[in-house]
């Protein structure tokens, strides 16, 4: 079968996530903070784009930071990479679930950070 | 050490640093808003550590007009941009921050982004303050905490930053401050003012529950 992603010129973007438009998991935001899991392989079926993201979290990124370097839209990568998380290829590195906004203890630490700069 | 603005960009910043340090433990944002030009990359890119990267979505939107002869209605495509940057704070978390352009059609269209954001700096540029208005528009329309940073340019007039909030008519606690988005330290203060902001939204919050 021919893998679209081959193709060097323009291609619709779903064409990149095989068909889907929304992520599988709404927990990915521009700042989740992905790394591979070198212990588990692409298989032969994975796309080129697919093992680029994959290649290319051989060290931490965020999702944007990702999407960026990879020149794809955040969305297009949002929905790549809840895949990638689903099938154990990413794993996500950020403590416990997002809260909805930070909390006070955090805040503070941020504060910290910034004046320490 | 005020003066340094752009010395770490050169052999700090290049391929090598790319990657987030493997001792960050958590990541949190922070919304950069303000109308076109008003300076917001030139602040992330201030205090970035890395080259600010950008990001571009391609979001169809209807027009306004209807097609009369075809009686459909068109659609245009426009490209809409995010520039960020990143700083590691204490070794343990990163702090991403976000050029968000101030139109509505944008925060509706990046509808993740707000979510769970520390807060949004606003800058404006007195100079044109009119094309501030639908930023503040869209703030208005979010609990996301903000604090205004009026970016000062060589010729920008000396007004007083109470004028600015009557201006702008916004809430009298509003925090205020000026900055010049060219220069590290100085960007770096107008971010504190933020934080220290969603501090206290944040003790409130709490103490409410």
């Amino acid at each position: 079968m021919v893998d679209p992603t081959d193709y060097l010129g323009p291609i619709r973007p779903y064409v990149l996530t095989g068909g889907q438009a929304r992520p599988s998991r709404n927990t990915v935001r521009p700042e989740t903070l992905l790394v591979a899991n070198a212990d588990v392989s692409l298989p032969p079926s994975a796309t080129r784009q697919h093992r680029s993201l994959v290649q290319l979290c051989r060290g931490m990124l965020s999702l944007a930071e990702a999407a960026a370097h990879l020149k794809i839209p955040v969305s297009v990568a949002a929905v790549m990479v809840s895949d990638l998380v689903d099938t154990g290829h990413l794993a996500v590195r950020t403590v416990g679930a997002d809260p909805d906004t930070p909390n006070y203890e955090l805040l503070e630490r941020v504060l910290h950070g910034l004046r320490s700069l | 050490m005020a003066s340094v603005v752009s010395d770490h960009r050169g052999a700090d910043r290049d391929e090598a640093d790319r990657y987030v340090s493997p001792t960050v433990r958590q990541s949190v944002k922070i919304l950069v808003s303000g109308p076109f030009g008003v300076g917001k990359t030139s602040l992330i890119d201030s205090v970035s550590e890395i080259v600010p990267l950008r990001t571009e979505e391609q979001m169809t939107r209807q027009s306004l007009g209807v097609d009369s002869l075809m009686g459909v209605e068109r659609k245009t495509c426009t490209t809409v941009a995010l520039d960020f940057g990143r700083i590691t704070l204490g070794g343990d978390i990163v702090l991403y921050l976000y050029g968000t352009p101030g139109q509505r059609r944008f925060w509706d269209h990046w509808a993740g982004l707000a979510e769970g954001a520390i807060g949004a700096l606003i800058l404006v540029d007195t100079r044109r303050l009119e094309e501030s208005f639908e930023v503040f528009d869209q703030m208005e329309l979010s609990d996301t905490p903000f604090a205004v940073a009026v970016n000062v340019f060589p010729d920008t007039p000396d007004i007083p930053l109470d004028q600015v909030v009557a201006a702008l008519d916004l809430p009298t606690d509003t925090p205020m401050t000026s900055c010049r988005a060219l220069d590290k330290e100085s960007s770096i203060q107008a971010l504190i003012t933020l934080v220290e902001h969603a501090m206290g939204s944040a003790r409130l919050a709490g103490a409410q529950r």
